[in-house]
């Protein structure tokens, strides 16, 4: 055993975590150049002397990049930079065109800001250090191995399409003060943060396409005594993982602690199929990035009264909206976390703005779909089917037409592909039978099938009776109106309640 | 006409709009010039005798017209041009054709400007006499054994060989400038900003910048508006109107013109043949009615040293990118090799030595612990130094002092002290540090070689250099290269 239990950990250690957040801003063009950034276009066809970095070429700034930190920084209530730059970061590696990234070093656009979030009922303040600008690299391929590691391969590729593609840094302060619950209010962070910049539609946030990837810092040390040392551990890309990552290092450290052990400032690996990380590079052979102010570009000088109309145009906050929709929609604080952990808060609003009620709404999308979802290994608002599909199927139900195990099968259909729910109920024939007719031969085989369960009844053991409704069910492909079948077996069986 | 390649840019033009020669006849004959000449002066790493006559028959069919159309040039081998070999003097980039044209030559092509090829240059631009081109040096054609001038040596050793009568060059700390000083031509650095570095493979680039060379000064001007002006591409380009550089040339006017001579630009160093020449080009103006005084720019005395860190540094980032993965040099590629080995090769002879120390000065004055000591040091100098010009500017209209404190030296004289090369540049650099505009005018002879008055105005008043240029143009007799080396 070299970890020790995370709850174990933390009643030994005081967890300090801290979240580097990079996310690739939706811009229709790259950070320094007008090439497209669209997703998994053919390698190297977006790209230009600029982004490829040749000889002689000059970068020029995105506007809709900087307008798009800035809102962010404002909706993480931050300060607006009235003047700053972009510097240099050098170093070698070739999936990089120029050797050096341009990015901003020490004068940051928004600076020391904050995101609440609710983690079980508590609301926990992440302090925001800075949110800034760069670009992103390329990226290698490497072939002819076994495992597409470098090791081992016979060469390497490079693809310069995402090579220039504005991201943006979102860097907390040290967050202390996280108890039992260091993992947790991780997670609860980059959801939250990822809710808000999809609310703000500044990026497709897709953690599984790498729009949005997370490095995660922590660092134990006993009560009362001064921070340890921490580690960060980078390739965090889903938000399960950032849970997973923060509790596998805390079990990690917390061991290496209790021996007696040193923990060594370092980069570590994160790997998704595991749930735990691996060494990576330490920070003592870290390099030197010889930062220096971009002089290629002139600095950026936002308009204070363009800042402040960027402000006055946010959109509502997450937070402000669950809050209304815990008010407005009679939900509860539970429900509604659980919503924004799942990502739905969205598409429940929008199913109920399509005429599904709150509580149909909350059971559709944390229920069936929210397992549809999970199956299906991506996030239930990406799922095949639109809160307005769903609310159609809610009003089914609403008027009798479906019962809850066909509305699943409905639903099913229609994230099948199958069309939309009303296409799905004519095409599988799902709708309730309540003729009256259709329901006595199979009352009458269901009696016949089972004449113990039937013969209870009439002892007056009511109870039983659910048996044979089960089998009328079964006979019906779940299409009978249950409470009728019912109806009709106490009558045939000559029990009244 | 008797010989073509000796007219001015001017009478060129007017000669093809006219009609009296056509513009294919012009580029035919300094093609002829280039394969006679070119053998001893070495001013051309390539000639692309097909491009010029295909862009001198456009000019003669009528596509194209202008000021400049049908007028030859030779173009610093810094400068992409499309699909022409562009090496920057260096081998890590031999055999490499941009897939674009800079900004400048897109300008001159479009202006039917009829580009005959590249110029030589110290390799990245990084020299003061095209002896550190990796493809051999540049010979001045006023005596042969003797340096052009660097780093565009080979622009202006084309333009003092008739080998060209226009030719552009780029200015980082003198590159325009002290070539056109050691060759007796006129060279203009445009205010930083004020032609668009799009194009210009970087050396230092809050410091570069292109810039018009001639044999007269309205050449010069004719030139300067062709290539500059705004250009969305590159972000520290200025949007303003570009002076009036040819009224200015036209002109001539120094009357009442203040002229401030710097006290620190003189001295140990300068020699005596050289100041005297300074001296009696500052009576000429004076004589013509300008009103000339002392002025003390006191942290010029600093302008080499924070030169020297502010430029490497920026180097050692820019030429990052020279790493044989995607263009240029690769060497050792045995499939066996890492990256990083071949890499380190490839770099390792691909770069000159000048070019490697400048990268291991700049990494060093970058480097975590020493950037405050050196890099951001020197870039307080240059900020003093930007002071001292802006209160010159409240006593006086433009500054003058020597172009450059020697005459052409011999080659290989100073190839083993690197200090006593930079020292050349010691009067240019002020201005590339504060951004102004600066200008190297022909001031007559010493010992038989050139010597050159330079010129410092104000940002965006490149009209004052071309004033006092073309006042001193026609106040002193014009120096022709005895050119006795030609057979």
């Amino acid at each position: 055993m070299t970890a020790i239990p995370y709850a174990e950990a933390l009643a030994e250690f005081e967890p300090v975590i801290g979240l580097e957040t990079h996310v690739e801003l939706g811009t229709a063009s790259k950070m320094f150049c007008g090439c497209a950034t669209e997703f998994g276009a053919e390698p190297n066809t977006q790209t230009c002397p600029v982004c490829l970095g040749l000889p002689g070429a000059l970068p020029v700034v995105n506007e809709t990049a900087i307008e798009s930190t800035i809102r962010i920084g404002l909706a993480l209530h931050c300060d607006i930079a009235t003047w700053c730059r972009f510097a240099r970061k050098n170093y070698f590696y070739p999936d990089m065109p120029k050797n050096f990234q341009t990015s901003q070093y020490d004068e940051p656009l928004c600076t020391d800001g904050y995101l609440d979030v609710q983690v079980k009922g508590e609301t926990v303040r992440i302090p925001i250090e800075r949110v800034h600008l760069e670009e992103d690299t390329g990226k290698s391929l490497h072939v002819g191995g076994a495992t597409g590691r470098i090791h081992g391969a016979s060469h390497s590729l490079v693809d310069y399409n995402r090579a220039g593609i504005p991201l943006v840094e979102i860097v907390t302060k040290p967050v202390t003060g996280t108890g039992a619950m260091p993992a947790e209010v991780a997670k609860a962070y980059v959801t939250e943060l990822r809710d808000v910049l999809r609310g703000l539609g500044v990026s497709d946030v897709k953690m599984e396409q790498g729009s949005m990837r997370c490095d995660v810092n922590v660092s134990l040390n006993k009560p009362g005594q001064e921070w340890g040392t921490r580690s960060e551990t980078k390739n965090v890309n889903s938000l399960r993982s950032v849970e997973r990552a923060v509790r596998s290092e805390v079990e990690r450290q917390a061991y290496v602690l209790r021996e007696g052990g040193r923990i060594v400032q370092e980069t570590r690996h994160f790997h998704e199929d595991t749930g735990m990380s691996t060494s990576g590079r330490s920070k003592e052979e870290a390099t030197d990035y010889r930062n220096f102010p971009e002089p290629d570009l002139v600095p950026i000088a936002p308009d204070v009264a363009w800042v402040a109309s960027l402000r006055a145009a946010l959109p509502e906050a997450p937070s402000v909206r669950r809050r209304k929709l815990v008010e407005e929609l009679g939900l509860s604080e539970n429900d509604s976390e659980a919503m924004v952990n799942a990502g739905v808060l969205d598409v429940v609003l929008a199913t109920v703005a399509a005429g599904a009620s709150a509580a149909e709404a909350r059971n559709w999308w944390l229920g069936h779909l929210a397992q549809s979802a999970n199956a299906a290994g991506v996030d239930a608002p990406d799922l095949p089917i639109t809160p307005a599909q769903v609310a159609e199927v809610a009003a089914l139900v609403a008027s009798g037409s479906l019962n809850a195990g066909l509305a699943r099968q409905v639903v099913d259909g229609v994230l099948a592909g199958e069309g939309s729910p009303a296409e799905v109920v004519a095409a599988r024939g799902l709708a309730i039978v309540k003729d009256e007719g259709a329901l006595s031969a199979a009352v009458e085989a269901a009696i016949a099938a089972d004449p113990g369960a039937a013969q209870k009844v009439r002892d007056g053991k009511v109870a039983a009776v659910g048996a044979l409704v089960g089998s009328v069910m079964k006979a019906t492909r779940g299409q009978a109106d249950a409470g009728m079948a019912r109806a009709l077996l106490l009558e045939k069986l000559g029990v009244s309640e | 006409m008797s010989d073509l390649t000796r007219l001015t840019a001017a009478e060129t033009a007017s000669a093809i709009a006219s009609r009296e020669v056509s513009a294919v006849e012009v580029a035919q004959a300094h093609l002829d010039r280039i394969a006679k000449v070119d053998g001893q002066v070495h001013a051309f790493l390539h000639v692309d005798a097909e491009g010029a006559l295909a862009q001198a028959r456009r000019v003669d069919d009528g596509e194209l017209s202008g000021p400049l159309a049908g007028v030859p040039l030779a173009l610093k081998d810094v400068l992409c041009q499309q699909d022409i070999p562009t090496t920057v003097g260096s081998k890590i980039l031999e055999g490499w054709r941009p897939p674009y044209d800079a900004t400048v030559t897109a300008r001159l092509k479009a202006a039917g400007v009829v580009i005959l090829g590249k110029t030589n240059m110290d390799e990245f631009a990084m020299g003061s006499s095209t002896e550190h081109s990796a493809y051999g040096p540049t010979h001045n054609p006023w005596d042969l054994t003797r340096i052009p001038g660097g780093s565009g040596g080979g622009s202006s050793a084309a333009l003092a060989s008739y080998q060209a009568p226009l030719a552009i060059g780029t200015d980082t700390g003198g590159s325009i400038r002290q070539p056109a000083s050691v060759t007796g031509t006129v060279g203009v650095k445009p205010t930083y900003g004020g032609v668009s570095r799009y194009g210009l493979v970087a050396f230092s680039s809050s410091l570069d910048q292109a810039g018009p060379c001639a044999r007269t000064v309205l050449d010069a001007a004719l030139l300067h508006e062709v290539i500059a002006g705004y250009d969305p591409r590159d972000s520290t380009s200025i949007n303003q109107p570009v002076p009036p550089v040819v009224a200015a040339a036209r002109s001539g006017e120094v009357k009442g013109l203040r002229i401030g001579v710097v006290k620190e630009l003189t001295g140990d160093g300068y020699e005596e043949g050289v100041q005297q020449r300074f001296d009696e080009a500052v009576a000429i103006l004076q004589s013509l009615g300008a009103i000339v005084t002392e002025v003390s720019c006191p942290h010029f005395s600093y302008a080499l040293t924070a030169y020297y860190l502010i430029a490497p540094s920026e180097a050692s980032s820019n030429l990052a990118r020279f790493d044989a993965v995607r263009y240029g040099l690769r060497v050792g590629d045995d499939g066996e090799r890492s990256l990083e080995e071949v890499t380190a090769l490839t770099r390792g002879q691909g770069f000159g030595a000048e070019v490697k120390r400048r990268i291991i000065l700049g990494t060093y004055a970058l480097s975590s612990g020493y950037y405050d000591a050196y890099y951001g040091q020197a870039q307080k100098v240059r900020t003093l130094i930007t002071r001292d010009f802006q209160k010159a500017w409240e006593s006086v209209d433009v500054l003058v002092a020597p172009t450059c404190p020697t005459v052409a030296f011999p080659l290989g004289a100073k190839l083993e002290d690197p200090l006593a090369m930079y020292k050349q540049d010691i009067c240019s650099i002020p201005s590339n540090l504060y951004g102004g505009p600066a200008a190297s005018f022909p001031a007559g002879l010493s010992e038989g070689l050139p010597v050159g008055l330079q010129v410092m105005a104000p940002t965006l008043r490149e009209d004052l250099l071309y004033q006092v240029g073309a006042a001193l143009e026609r106040a002193l007799p014009a120096a022709v290269p005895p050119l006795a080396w030609e057979n």
